[in-house]
């Protein structure tokens, strides 16, 4: 909601930080001024690239691809995969890291893609659950959801996809208990935790399966 | 003219499809991602939308200036709704709304909107009715019998104190939708439980012809009972899309405002009294309710009371509903009923614990109270013999010595669940493809699947033949999905479609055989005459034979006809019972298992019927040990309008949980009823009674906190 | 969020050259699970933010003779993937595997778990650090069923630190370094029960990066800590005890016994590490000390329940570390 009281609007900047930049930009977060406003002091002392606050151009490796997009340096990886790159499958619920319906996959570990800011996921490979079909054929756990009834609505699964694929790729042969254990980072409203459980177990299996075959 | 079809269902041991259990045919898209949601979908041009809230409870709007909103770079559109003088009457009430052309950029507008508020006293909080003044209202008494006499004759009389929250849906995909209006044309994409009936709530709202208004949804998030109108944030978006010259809008929801405004189940606090004689059975009930729903109040239909033994014959039963200022509540999986059962079923417990009586024992003896004791009993027994009850139960705190305590809990529910008005066409092509479309949805519980599963026996075809087209109100009208209607209502309208497609398909295919229409059958990809099975064609061939024409038939379920058709009906009961252990030293409850068993009549997909009762024991769970909606008196606000301390279970926290689909001949022959609400209503209940039976004191409010369970041993102790 | 500059220094040097004096001046980011969170809510509203993750001497564990050193950066799953912190730190295991969202393992730093901000729901809400509405704390009249019992205000909400109560039992510190030098504070200074709303409650200050953890060697130390959680899926303890016990033989010598979530700061139980020192952990002596650990304890109108959870989170930690768990 907006209307969060401000704990720091009490508090009058005294220092000599240089705003210089900033100030270039406030109001203009539309992306008018995209680049080219950095020659902050901190710049010309230390070297480092300070970017935005309007959009800027990045480029994220996603499912092994790179893709060039503009983001202003607040937007998230989730709503700039959501709203930019049209790749919709991670979902925006809670949007405060509590309820795994947007993890994705980066360098090999599940994070909350609504917790991480997209300019700070260059350089990573990020992999979403639109990545894991191969060939169109859907992922062994994709499968298993789908056979062990995981999912109702449908909006928590693809999370819980990315979360148990997460999972097996590191425990890929979970006992029951440690499946309940290690899939602790998302929530469901339709209630079908009993589903995941068995198609954790399954695509286990069914990945194992795939390795030795 | 030809015979009207046999439409009833194939007999039990004959069905090739029906009641076979089977992967819902969206699960693929849905797990690999490939499901667009409304939420999702990102039309041309498309714009963003944002919603001011008010931060006040109560509140007189005295001014507002969205003119640096209106300034601000790439701003398309910003409408007030709350102008000077509109009192609002909760926190998260809307106030203004912004689109523009990136979603920073709405947020960043929605900053920017100064709003001077007069603010005015409120009351957010019911639980205390002592402290609710003005704003409680007697809504009056209802007497049976002689509850005085019969109290003061009783061989045991039990007192007792209950309360249940107001919980939020906590829809995951929030409320909201897509929307463009160009010209006198809406394209409308919500997240919706009522894909036909919102485009007249739209329509008339921008006073446009529902003619001229387009739904269409493929999948949606969780609704639950939350998601039927148009709503403030709809109609909004649209005028937005409207003055911005039909470009698409796009408003859902954030999450606080979702769980503070976007509905929400009623409370109900109790202080009930019951009565028995020494062999269980139940004479007396009298209860004073009291409850919110937000600032209209909350009703509570006296007569559930006592909760399904509601025969009992001396009734006392008292009201009170409390206005507070806080999002309205809205339609919940069995309105009202998982909080009547609670506080009849946990008073029911405590009256049998006063009398050093099992439940199971008690609750079977007084089932003529109920409308439908011969369900019951087998229920139970089912039940018993899964949880091994009679193993496992034992005398209410008789726990042994150890901190963590073992109890078991049992209660049951019932449900209408008859079919909603619902209209389907069925069309067969001359190349054998078959179509149904119906505007209905699939909220998940998968109803697309039921209605493949139904053409596809039909037909005698495999399922995979059967296209099935839902989601979209330019097909035949189908009734909202709510009160457990969709499936009595659209299994019964296709097989009604069908069967009228199949009879003109007989029809062509007769003359050939040289036989009439009715003794033709459809069985295993081929139109055959009944008793020679060798006499017949492929589906296939008899598609061919429609040249260039394919058939199309509609099939409508009626409720006032459904009864004598048989397709459908109405009346379930289920029972749950609860396996927890309570750590008494912290006051934690974990979940050991639930036990359903629950009737729907008909179960045309086990599968999926199955998941339902999963979901309802699971949310149960939630609703037993973690979530409520926590207001701040001093603020006004939600405390806890986030997925962080309005806790859900998660994948570890709810048990084991076994499922038994009632199924059997004679609640087979009812006909297919809803399966949605009756099986969310007992768990709650049956949860509560197992931690009284573990720690031997009643903890009076859920969810069942380390806090309130360790406050009710504290007191047992004193 | 308000829109920030947004820069990805590479060496410590360069960081802090980008960081303001003020609050409000500049963020830094390293894990993001709350940074991100906070900024959402505008209440951070940096203009800047220094993300910390690429630079390379912020990252890494390094154990010795002289004990464990753990970089500001490393991920709560590094530090329970470590060997040598298995062996030796239980206590750090079990809090980084309390926070049971693999997701936030992943992603958490024990930088950031140090600094992250109170989950206080007025606090969140947007009522400040304090509560205060008119000159008074909303909490003791309003829903205080997460809030201390231990401090007397006027801050009320707990330090949500997993790892706090662990390190200041094992008495470890953590190095702050600033443009002008570094400093080197103990984890239990570096909490501070904030006096006003404009004061923080760490001793970080704006133009500084806690860059590193300095733990002692704790072979030879019983170390554990448990919290009480009402889920098993991701959900904040409600009281948390850590324990540290030098041990002479068969007895306690010096116990250091400090609890979460009861306290704006990790609270250092110090009746209860009186009454273990010198005894050896019997039944008796557990209990005994679990009594003691509340003393003094203060609960407000809806968190009473506390009190017996510390008594209960100091017993079984003790077990826990005395391997009779």
């Amino acid at each position: 909601m907006s209307f969060k009281q401000d704990p720091e609007k009490h508090k009058k900047p005294k220092s000599n930080f240089s705003r210089r930049g900033f100030l270039q930009g406030v109001g203009i977060s539309s992306g008018a001024l995209t680049t080219g406003i950095l020659e902050t002091q901190a710049e010309a002392q230390t070297g480092a690239k300070v970017e935005g606050p309007g959009e800027v151009p990045i480029t994220l490796e996603i499912n092994g691809k790179p893709v060039r997009v503009n983001v202003e340096p607040r937007t998230t990886l989730l709503d700039t995969l959501r709203h930019r790159l049209e790749l919709t499958a991670a979902k925006r619920v809670c949007d405060r890291g509590t309820c795994g319906a947007c993890t994705v996959i980066i360098d090999g570990k599940v994070m909350y893609s609504c917790s991480v800011l997209a300019i700070d996921a260059q350089g990573r490979q990020i992999q979403t659950l639109e990545g894991l079909s191969q060939n169109g054929r859907p992922h062994a756990v994709s499968q298993a959801f789908t056979n062990n009834d995981a999912q109702q609505c449908g909006y928590c699964t693809p999370g819980f996809v990315m979360a148990a694929k997460g999972f097996l790729d590191r425990n890929p042969n979970p006992t029951y208990a440690e499946v309940k254990q290690g899939l602790g980072g998302n929530l469901c409203r339709c209630g079908t935790y009993m589903g995941v459980r068995k198609a954790v177990l399954e695509a286990a299996q069914a990945m194992k399966g795939a390795q030795n075959g | 003219m030809a015979n009207l079809p046999d439409y009833h269902w194939p007999p039990m041991g004959k069905r090739r499809v029906m009641g076979k259990p089977m992967n819902r045919l969206d699960g693929i898209a849905k797990s690999s991602g490939a499901a667009k949601y409304n939420s999702d979908v990102k039309p041309e041009g498309m714009l963003f939308g944002a919603l001011l809230t008010s931060p006040h409870a109560h509140a007189k709007v005295k001014a507002i200036d969205t003119s640096a909103a209106q300034k601000l770079n790439g701003v398309e559109a910003v409408r007030v709704v709350a102008n000077p003088g509109t009192e609002v009457q909760w926190a998260g009430a809307e106030i203004a709304f912004v689109a523009a052309r990136t979603e920073e950029i709405a947020n960043d507008a929605i900053r920017l909107i100064k709003v001077d508020y007069e603010v005015l006293p409120h009351l957010v909080s019911e639980e205390d009715l002592s402290k609710t003044g003005n704003r409680a209202r007697a809504v009056g008494e209802q007497v049976t019998g002689d509850p005085e006499k019969a109290f003061k004759e009783a061989d045991a009389v039990s007192e007792g104190h209950y309360g249940i929250p107001v919980l939020t849906h906590c829809c995951l995909e929030p409320h909201g939708q897509t929307i463009a209006v160009k010209g006198d044309h809406i394209e409308y994409f919500p997240s919706t439980q009522n894909v036909y009936g919102i485009a007249t709530d739209i329509g008339r709202a921008l006073n446009i012809p529902v003619s001229n208004v387009h739904v269409h949804m493929d999948y949606m998030g969780g609704g639950f009972g939350s998601k039927f109108p148009a709503d403030v944030w709809g109609v909004e978006a649209a005028k937005m899309s409207q003055s911005s010259g039909g470009k698409p809008v796009k408003m859902f929801l954030d999450r606080a405002t979702e769980l503070s405004i976007a509905g929400n189940r009623p409370s109900i606090f109790a202080n009930v009294k019951t009565a028995a004689k020494r062999d269980g059975t139940i004479t007396a009930w009298e209860s004073q309710t009291w409850s919110t729903g937000g600032i209209g109040g909350g009703n509570v239909n006296g007569q559930l009371f006592p909760y399904v033994f509601n025969k009992v014959p001396n009734r006392r039963v008292n009201h009170t509903a409390v206005s507070v200022n806080a999002g309205g509540a809205r339609a919940w999986r069995a309105p009202i009923h998982p909080q009547v059962c609670f506080v009849t079923c946990s008073a029911l417990e405590d009256l049998a614990a006063k009398l050093n009586m099992d439940p199971l024992e008690m609750f079977v003896k007084n089932l003529n109270y109920t409308a439908r004791a011969d369900l019951y009993k087998f229920q139970f027994d089912k039940a018993a013999e899964l949880m091994e009850w009679k193993k496992n139960w034992h005398p209410r705190g008789d726990s042994g010595s150890g901190p963590v305590k073992r109890g078991l809990g049992l209660a049951l529910g019932t449900w209408g669940g008859a079919g909603h008005f619902s209209t389907c066409k069925t069309t067969i092509h001359p190349d054998a493809s078959v179509e149904v479309e119906l505007a209905t949805q699939d909220l998940g519980t998968g109803s697309r699947t039921m209605v493949a599963m139904i053409a596809a026996e039909t037909f005698g075809l495999p399922v995979s033949a059967i296209k099935v087209k839902i989601g979209d109100n330019s097909y035949p009208n189908s009734g909202g999905s709510g009160g457990s209607t969709t499936s009595g209502g659209i299994t019964s309208s296709t097989r009604k479609s069908s069967m009228n497609a199949l009879q003109k398909l007989f029809e062509v295919v007769a003359q050939s055989l040289n036989v009439t229409a009715d003794e033709l059958e459809a069985v295993d990809g081929r139109i055959r005459v009944k008793g020679n099975p060798d006499r017949g064609m492929s589906f296939q061939q008899a598609a061919q034979k429609l040249g260039v024409n394919s058939i199309s038939e509609m099939g409508e379920n009626n409720p006032r006809q459904a009864p004598q058709e048989g397709l459908n009906t109405g009346g379930t009961g289920g029972v749950q019972m609860a396996d927890v252990s309570v750590d008494t030293e912290t006051g934690i409850v974990k979940m050991n298992r639930i036990v359903a068993v629950q009737d729907c009549g008909l179960v045309v997909n086990p599968k999926t019927a199955e998941s339902q009762v999963f979901g309802a024991c699971i949310m149960s769970v939630c609703g037993a040990l973690y979530e409520e909606r926590i207001m701040d008196q001093q603020t006004g606000r939600v405390l806890n309008p986030d997925m962080e301390f309005y806790k859900l279970a998660g994948i570890g926290d709810i048990g084991e949980i076994i499922v038994h689909m009632d199924i059997r001949e004679e609640n087979d022959r009812r006909g297919v009823i809803g399966l949605g609400e009756p099986c969310a209503i007992g768990g709650l209940a049956a949860i509560a009674n197992a931690v009284a039976n573990a720690i031997g004191v009643r903890v009076p409010r859920v969810p069942l906190t380390p806090a309130r369970v360790l406050a009710a041993l504290e007191r047992r102790t004193a | 969020m308000q829109p920030f500059e947004y820069a990805h220094p590479s060496s410590l040097h360069e960081a802090l050259a980008l960081l303001g004096t003020q609050w409000g001046e500049a963020d830094v980011l390293a894990g993001g699970t709350d940074q991100i969170s906070l900024m959402k809510e505008f209440l951070h509203t940096p203009k800047r933010v220094v993300n910390i993750k690429g630079i390379k001497e912020l990252g890494g564990i390094r154990h010795s003779g002289q004990g464990l050193r753990i970089g500001a950066t490393v991920t709560f799953d590094e530090l329970a993937s470590n060997q040598a912190v298995h062996s030796e730190y239980p206590s750090l295991v079990s809090a980084v595997m309390g926070v049971s969202s693999p997701q936030i393992r992943n992603m958490g730093t024990v930088g950031g778990d140090l600094c992250q901000r109170p989950r206080c729901w007025y606090f969140r809400r947007g009522f400040g650090l304090l509560a205060m509405q008119n000159g008074k704390s909303l909490v003791p009249n309003g829903d205080n069923r997460y809030h201390a019992i231990f401090g007397g205000g006027p801050a009320y909400f707990v330090s949500p630190s997993s790892l706090g109560p662990a390190l200041v039992a094992l008495g470890a510190k953590v190095k702050l370094v600033s443009s002008s030098g570094s400093r080197t504070v103990d984890v239990a200074k570096f909490f501070v029960a904030p006096q006003n709303e404009s004061s923080r409650e760490t001793a970080l200050l704006p133009n500084e990066i806690l860059t590193e953890i300095e733990v002692p060697p704790a072979r030879g130390v019983k170390n554990a800590t448990y919290e009480v959680r009402q889920k098993e899926a991701l959900d904040w303890p409600l009281v948390a005890a850590a324990v540290a016990l030098q041990m002479q033989g068969q007895t306690v010598g010096k116990a250091r016994i400090v609890l979460g979530h009861v306290a704006p700061t990790p609270w250092i139980a110090a009746q209860a590490e009186q009454a273990l020192a010198g005894k050896s952990l019997t039944g008796d002596t557990i209990e005994q000390v679990a009594q003691a650990a509340a003393a003094g304890a203060q609960p407000l109108s809806e968190n009473g329940y506390k009190v017996q959870l510390t008594r209960v989170a100091v017993k079984r930690a003790l077990l826990a570390a005395s391997g009779k768990a």
